[in-house]
């Protein structure tokens, strides 16, 4: 599919362009013509876009990002075989704040993002429940509503290999983002079908062409659960399950299924594909964890990170990300010195539970090589750990929940590169 | 539909909707639901009969036919009167049909439930395989471009896992629900259930779990024992690692 903010020079933008500029009469209103080199449009000189009508209103309808945030996209880390069963992660270098831009949340499709028509989409609310029921986007939009800003990560969020000293947070972090979305509780929904004594789990099984299929805990369906069609105030983009998805705050992202068309109650895990042979964590003895659910706490210095560069010695402020499935982040510290010591940073207000929080820790460079490290502390007292102890837990054949401590080096040029 | 009847009869009893907010998506015609799809009634036209023996497709699960859940609903909504005003109740939404269940319901459980009728050898699916699978997993499954199938038996505990059906998959029931839901890659859910069940049992083959003979169906599919059956522990034991 194309991305229309994946090419902020399309054709129609030039055209715009370009008709702006014959409008006002200037001759020079290409994004790279605007004296950027020259200077012309630095002190004293007045800037050409202060001479000269901007664009008009809606131009266009729906609003892009400036022509020069071109570089402020979605990449995928590795090409895979297939480009519908894959995945492309956020830029977090880019960001701020809490919150990622709809069209910059990381994608993971098992194939492809359908095409769907929502007056022909329906949810299907049935096994065991004492009223099955299927309903329409209309339906579902008539319930009681809640908004809530929470993080998703995929649980494959990071590995131990492939990832040189080029690397950058993008590649290293970027299949997690954060959005407000706004949806019916699925525990209201439950509740209005009515569900039967000794019901567990619930079948979630989504409208693409891998009918994407998992089992989510009767708890956690009818703790957090949202059924969500909004994100970040609009209706859910198309790469994040137009017109519906399951969202489960904290838990490991595949399960929150996109494009969601059944729920089926019952009184065991259904044992889907992306719960035996994917999302599994094996361990050292051969045997492999099932259903590991949550994403522990886990932070990332997103500034200075992998392929910035320090122009100037003296004030930086360093900056990341904290989160936890498990609740609110209470504490993150930051380490320049690989490890050795540790200062408390600033946490960004409000810190919402299995929510992203922002983190600053202002900071002097006085040139010497630097080993950049955050820790995560949240509400249940979990520490984020170091890559060692999690290898001596878990092994290293456990691909997913990777959370450990991550190092960026800083060498005395300003290079920021990634710590294999 | 008499069962349906009686479900309108306790919804008419409860409350009004709570929460008509009119931020609809506007275009859906309130009633425009129930459009049949082509072939939804072929899995409940196909049921088998009543048998003490386990039977395909919601014989032997929790889930038995739609029209007898329905028919239940429907006399226990009778029979207790109010009770279901118990629990918040808006009037949104409508009980699906029996024949939309069986479209959609296509989900196989561990244990069988789920399954449909029909059968398939291992000779029937080696056709199948080859003419529609070993393109991307290899004419052994050996995988490549895509996931191995076969192989990988004792890697688990080694610095190089190998994953595949025959290595790691704890059920054979999986094998045909996610084969019958995903695969072929280019066209899912094209398979006819003998043919799902054929390929089934070539790749289990493939893997040494099932003799050349063998024939998969309903009964037969969650009676094979995989070689990981016991791989995998839960809950999750995490927090794991100890406090510094």
């Amino acid at each position: 599919m194309t991305d229309r903010r994946s090419d902020p020079l399309s054709p129609t933008r030039r055209n715009l362009l370009r008709a702006s500029a014959a409008l006002a009469g200037a001759a020079a209103a290409t994004p790279r013509a605007a004296g950027a080199d020259t200077g012309d449009n630095l002190p004293p000189n007045v800037p050409a876009w202060m001479k000269t009508q901007g664009a008009p209103v809606l131009s266009p309808p729906y609003g892009e990002p400036s022509p020069f945030e071109k570089t402020v996209v979605r990449r995928q880390r590795t090409r895979t075989q297939t480009q519908t069963a894959a995945s492309s992660q956020t830029p977090l270098q880019d960001l701020h704040g809490i919150i990622t831009p709809s069209g910059l949340h990381f994608e993971r499709h098992h194939a492809g993002v359908p095409a769907i028509d929502p007056a022909q989409h329906r949810l299907m609310l049935h096994g065991m429940v004492e009223r099955p029921l299927i309903f329409s986007m209309d339906d579902l939009a008539r319930f009681p509503s809640v908004s809530r800003v929470h993080f998703l990560e995929c649980s494959g969020n990071g590995s131990w290999a492939g990832l040189g000293t080029e690397a950058t947070v993008q590649q290293t972090h970027g299949l997690i983002s954060c959005s407000e979305w706004t949806g019916v509780l699925l525990s209201t929904v439950l509740g209005e079908a009515g569900v039967k004594p000794g019901a567990a789990w619930v079948l979630a099984e989504g409208a693409d062409a891998s009918a994407m299929s998992r089992s989510i805990p009767i708890g956690n369906a009818l703790d957090d659960a949202i059924l969500a069609y909004a994100q970040n105030g609009e209706r859910l983009r198309p790469e994040q399950g137009y017109p519906l998805r399951l969202f489960l705050p904290g838990l490991e992202g595949n399960m929150s299924v996109k494009w969601l068309r059944r729920l089926k109650v019952g009184d065991q895990p259904f044992e889907t594909r992306e719960e035996t042979s994917k999302y599994t964590d094996l361990m050292p003895d051969g045997t492999a964890r099932q259903f590991t659910f949550v994403m522990e706490a886990r932070s990332v210095i997103t500034f200075p990170s992998g392929g910035q560069r320090l122009a100037d010695r003296g004030f930086v402020e360093i900056s990341g990300l904290a989160w936890s499935g498990r609740g609110r982040i209470t504490r993150v510290d930051v380490s320049t010195d690989g490890g050795a010591s540790w200062r408390d940073a600033v946490l960004q207000a409000p810190v919402m539970s299995k929510c992203l929080t922002r983190f600053r820790c202002p900071w002097t460079w006085t040139g010497e090589v630097a080993r950049l490290q955050s820790r995560a502390t949240d509400q249940t007292g979990y520490v984020q750990q170091s890559k060692a102890e999690l290898v001596d837990a878990r092994g290293l054949n456990s691909g997913y929940h990777l959370n450990a401590i991550h190092e960026w080096r800083l060498a005395p040029d300003g290079a920021v590169t990634n710590e294999v | 539909m008499r069962s349906r009847r009686l479900v309108g009869t306790a919804n008419s009893r409860l409350p009004l909707p709570l929460a008509g907010r009119g931020q609809g998506w506007g275009y859906a015609a309130k009633g425009g639901d129930g459009r049949r799809r082509v072939g939804a009634s072929t899995k409940a036209s196909a049921l088998a009969p009543p048998s003490p023996t386990p039977s395909p497709r919601g014989g032997r699960g929790f889930e038995r036919t739609s029209q007898i859940l329905l028919v239940a609903i429907g006399i226990a909504a009778l029979a207790t009167g109010g009770q279901a005003a118990e629990t918040p109740r808006y009037g949104i939404g409508r009980t699906p049909t029996p024949a939309e269940i069986a479209g959609w319901d296509i989900d196989v459980r561990a244990d069988g439930a789920g399954l449909p009728p029909g059968h398939g050898t291992v000779s029937d699916g080696q056709a199948v395989y080859e003419h529609k699978c070993a393109a991307c997993h290899g004419d052994q499954g050996q995988g490549d471009p895509m996931d191995a199938l076969v192989g990988g038996k004792g890697t688990l505990a080694t610095a190089k896992p190998v994953r595949t059906v025959g290595s790691y998959w704890p059920y054979a029931t999986t094998l045909y629900d996610y084969v019958h839901r995903a695969m072929p890659f280019n066209a899912p859910q094209s398979l006819t259930p003998d043919q799902v069940y054929a390929v089934t049992a070539y790749v289990l083959f493939l893997n040494g779990i099932v003799p050349k003979g063998a024939v998969m169906d309903f009964r037969s599919l969650p009676r094979v024992r995989m070689p990981n059956r016991n791989g995998f522990t839960s809950p999750d034991p995490r927090p794991d690692v100890p406090r510094r």
